[in-house]
């Protein structure tokens, strides 16, 4: 114990202390330079896709009329006299939206009120890692399933069914998007206090009346911004309507006969043969800038429902 | 205002005549406010070497406040702003070329809650001297022994060095924090409550430390039990709604205070 | 319920009896729709269960050491996923290193450093923003950015790049959040030593939160493997006969390879596809499980 570094060690810190000095301070005012610069790296990303869509649009918008983009309800790129009018491209991608909010809103909120509401503490320590398993699973693992199970099942229903539809594929983008709505709308359920369910249990209140007058009501604005985040998902969903929706862009809808999507369209001319330069590689730009405003419109209107409704308990 | 002037000079006429030790700390006219919230008022202050200085007062009083200053961690608070000054060995704290982290290395604290690091005890302790560039493994080794010796728990802990921190009950835990604290030989140590959320044996056991800590090191600690400041401290400031109200031995503050306000408190007639 | 007799009224508001009577009713459909949502709850089971299976007993006919060590085939039955195997691991290698360094990196400066303000807030609403953004336009950025302007070509290093910054803003956020949960009162027993703020958070909080920022990492990370969409636009070869050898090599990766049987006529090559699934499936199963493992491992320390 009492050896040499006995009363010592307050020197020795001493020491290192204005031997190190340097070395310290350049950290101390080099960190945070650098950490700033990650941190803007997320704002240059941001920038980037901006000035990609913005500049690659403009070259289209050279050689199309915006009149045309937004006026026709033709989208033939590979005509000899194409015509680019995006309304059949937005008709086949709200298509597969609503068809698949049709099917992820009421499950996922029928899920998220089971596992808020009902669901014992063991059900729910098993169901949820389900629900993450089924978030994690690969869209082109979906569109697999769209195209190889899904159609084929939906045909012995509906006989007439085209191999490529819009139904399919919007079913399962609504799969998919099923474990996000329940995810978020359970959170926004679970922050409701106990002290309130047990002010209406007390009242006699079933758990079916706690659940719909009390819970979803206080829950309401993130139950709302689940909804308006799956929407933008579904827009932006790609692999599955490229595998399952079909190649045909048109402004009629039937949900049995193919479609083509925004995002579909953009695959499509990524692995067909458009040269650099021409229209058609600069149509995907066009198509992406709208696919970017509509998904951008949706999260920040989800954000704005999140922060302008947030519940002070 | 006139009254209160008087009232300190006489305090610490008083504080003074009671030894010749050298001082630690001078407070000269100390103001803070977190925003607009006055939260220290000319406050006036001579601390000694090798005692322990109590600080007591109400919640809210500025206690914590005060003594988060003499190591400036209370400029963690965004909108903090203070002006006088604070002088350490005759150098104010607050000069611009005065770094913290030099402060800081000689000014220890132990804080209410125990808030060891979730790394090992050997680590926890270690992280001081390794922070100040101390690396050799001998040099370490002897280090956390005399600093968990120096804390009263190297004899629970001497087989365990290498487990986790937070397996240690929570008196354990503070004293461990104690220990990490003399691992850089401070000569200050600041001691924020630091029993409040102990149970009465480990209160003890803190309280016994701190007595043996004494004839090496300066204590100030802020304590709202009073039997805790009367049982451990050589001299004790009350304070109240941010000024020192009273500043003297600690016998005399507990047995002949000169403030009103004073014995109010010390008799449990508010606070 | 004396009241009555001291202050008589002609009717009560509620009427015990009729309570007495809705409340089996009321408790019938509460049974009921219970049922019909834990069915909601069952359906995303049933459909995973459905999937799996069928993939699985399609697939797994196919699945063979020779189906992990061949190059694809246009003959089903020779047919291998070696490259796409091969350069999934490389972007994933790739991956790692940028989205750990500077989602890291933001995060800190966020939670540690940022001061509150205009700035601040302004790139912490663009990174929730940009965690909305559909994969395809990171594709789009890609191909713009790394494939074209940087002539980087159609190679791993384009796509690595672009997978890692469609993945950097759930990084940072989960960052963000493993970092906020070490408690104040370890920065300030660093502090309180005399450790400076870059030691501070270098030494106690970085270790402190890793456990979480790895969770993270490993959920993205495998979210940007499963990736197909962006890899399409920056040219990811469809079809390709070697593996890759360095960062600027061509390459294939397994979605893409799946996407490329997945849409081929023949039944041979849904079989392969769903061979392929199973592959991938592995991989995330496993990342995710080591995830889950560390979450619960390291989780309530404090």
């Amino acid at each position: 114990m009492n050896s040499q570094t006995n009363g010592s060690v307050r020197e020795l810190i001493k020491k290192n202390r204005q031997k190190k000095h340097s070395v310290k301070n350049v950290m101390e005012r080099i960190m945070p330079i650098v950490l700033f610069m990650c941190a803007f790296v997320s704002v240059v990303t941001t920038i980037g896709i901006i000035l990609t869509l913005v500049l690659e649009t403009e070259h289209f918008f050279e050689k199309v009329p915006f009149s045309q983009f937004f006026g026709s309800t033709n989208w033939y790129p590979l005509n000899s006299q194409p015509e680019y009018g995006i309304w059949p491209l937005v008709v086949g991608t709200l298509e597969i939206t609503v068809i698949a909010m049709l099917v992820a809103v009421p499950i996922g909120l029928t899920s998220a009120i089971y596992l808020s509401e009902y669901a014992s503490d063991k059900m729910r320590r098993i169901l949820k890692p389900i629900l993450e398993i089924l978030a994690g699973v690969p869209t082109i693992v979906f569109g697999f399933f769209a195209l190889t199970y899904v159609t084929p099942f939906l045909e012995k229903l509906i006989p007439g069914l085209a191999i490529y539809n819009a139904l399919s594929p919007g079913i399962v983008v609504g799969i998919m998007i099923i474990p996000m709505i329940a995810s978020i709308s359970e959170d926004a359920m679970s922050s409701v206090p106990k002290k309130i369910r047990d002010g209406a249990l007390a009242l006699g209140s079933t758990r079916l009346e706690v659940a719909t007058k009390v819970v979803v009501p206080a829950a309401l604005s993130g139950i709302i911004a689940s909804i308006v985040l799956g929407i933008s998902r579904a827009i932006g969903e790609t692999m599955i309507v490229t595998i399952a929706g079909g190649s045909n862009p048109t402004a009629a809808i039937d949900p049995l006969e193919p479609v083509q999507t925004m995002t579909a369209y953009i695959v499509q001319v990524a692995l067909g043969d458009a040269g650099y330069g021409t229209v058609e590689y600069y149509s995907i730009y066009a198509v992406g800038t709208l696919l970017f405003v509509f998904t951008l419109a949706m999260n920040l209107l989800a954000n704005w429902i999140t922060r302008r409704f947030r519940e002070e308990y | 205002m006139d009254t209160k002037v008087t009232q300190l000079d006489k305090q610490e006429t008083l504080a003074t005549n009671g030894n010749d030790r050298p001082s630690v700390y001078k407070v000269n006219d100390l103001n803070l406010w977190y925003g607009d919230d006055h939260a220290l008022k000319d406050i006036n202050l001579d601390i000694k070497k090798n005692e322990v200085t109590a600080i007591i007062g109400p919640s809210g009083c500025g206690k914590s406040t005060f003594i988060k200053t003499l190591n400036r961690m209370v400029e963690l608070v965004p909108s903090v702003r203070t002006n006088g000054e604070i002088l350490y060995h005759d150098r104010n704290i607050f000069d611009k070329d005065y770094q913290v982290e030099e402060l800081r290395t000689s000014v220890g604290m132990v804080f209410q809650q125990p808030n060891p690091f979730p790394k090992s005890i050997y680590d926890n302790i270690a992280y001081g001297p390794r922070v100040h560039g101390v690396t050799s493994k001998k040099v370490l080794d002897e280090i956390i022994e005399r600093s968990l010796r120096g804390a009263a728990i190297w004899d629970e802990v001497k087989d365990r060095l290498n487990e986790n921190a937070y397996g240690l009950s929570g008196g354990q835990q503070q004293r461990l924090c104690i220990a990490r604290t003399l691992a850089i030989e401070p000569d200050v140590i600041l001691m924020d409550e630091p029993t409040s959320a102990l149970d009465p044996i480990s209160t003890l056991k803190v309280e016994e430390l701190v007595q043996e800590l004494k004839t090496d090191y300066s204590i100030i600690i802020v304590t709202h039990n009073m039997q805790q400041a009367a049982r451990v401290s050589d001299k004790t400031a009350f304070f109240l709604n941010g000024e020192v109200v009273e500043y003297d031995q600690t016998d005399r503050i507990f047995s002949n205070p000169s403030d009103k306000r004073t014995e109010d408190y010390i008799s449990g007639r508010f606070g | 319920m004396a009241l009555p007799e001291k202050q008589p009224v002609d009717k009560k508001f509620i009427d015990p009896a009729a309570v007495k009577q809705s409340i089996s009713k009321r408790l019938v459909v509460n049974r009921f729709t219970k049922s019909i949502f834990l069915m909601g709850l069952l359906f995303g089971l049933v459909v995973l269960a459905v999937l799996i299976t069928g993939v699985l007993r399609d697939g797994i006919g196919y699945l063979s050491l020779d189906f992990l060590q061949n190059f694809p085939s246009r003959r089903p039955e020779r047919a291998g996923i070696y490259p796409a195997l091969m350069g999934s691991i490389w972007l994933m290698v790739m991956i790692i290193p940028m989205i750990f360094l500077i989602g890291v990196g933001s995060a800190i400066y966020l939670e540690e450093y940022a001061k509150k303000g205009r700035m601040t807030s302004f790139i912490e609403v663009n990174i929730s923003n940009l965690a909305g953004v559909p994969s395809i336009v990171f594709g789009l950025l890609g191909l713009t950015f790394f494939v074209r302007n940087m002539s980087l070509g159609s190679t791993l290093i384009s796509g690595a790049l672009t997978l890692g910054l469609m993945s950097l803003p759930v990084v940072i956020v989960s960052s963000q959040e493993a970092i906020r949960a070490v408690p104040q009162a370890m920065r300030h027993a660093s502090l309180a030593l005399g450790a400076s703020k870059w030691q501070t958070t270098y030494k106690v909080v970085l270790p402190a939160s890793l456990p979480g920022i790895i969770t993270g990492i490993i959920l993205s990370v495998s979210r940007a493997i499963g990736e197909t969409a962006p890899l399409i636009m920056v040219g990811a070869a469809i079809f390709i006969a070697r593996a890759p050898s360095g960062f600027f090599s061509e390459f294939t990766a397994l979605p893409i390879q799946i996407y490329n049987w997945t849409s081929r006529p023949q039944e041979e090559f849904q079989y392969l596809a769903s061979a392929g699934i199973i592959v991938l499936m592995v991989i995330l199963i496993a990342m995710n499980s080591v995830a889950i493992w560390i979450r619960n491992k390291y989780s309530k320390r404090y």
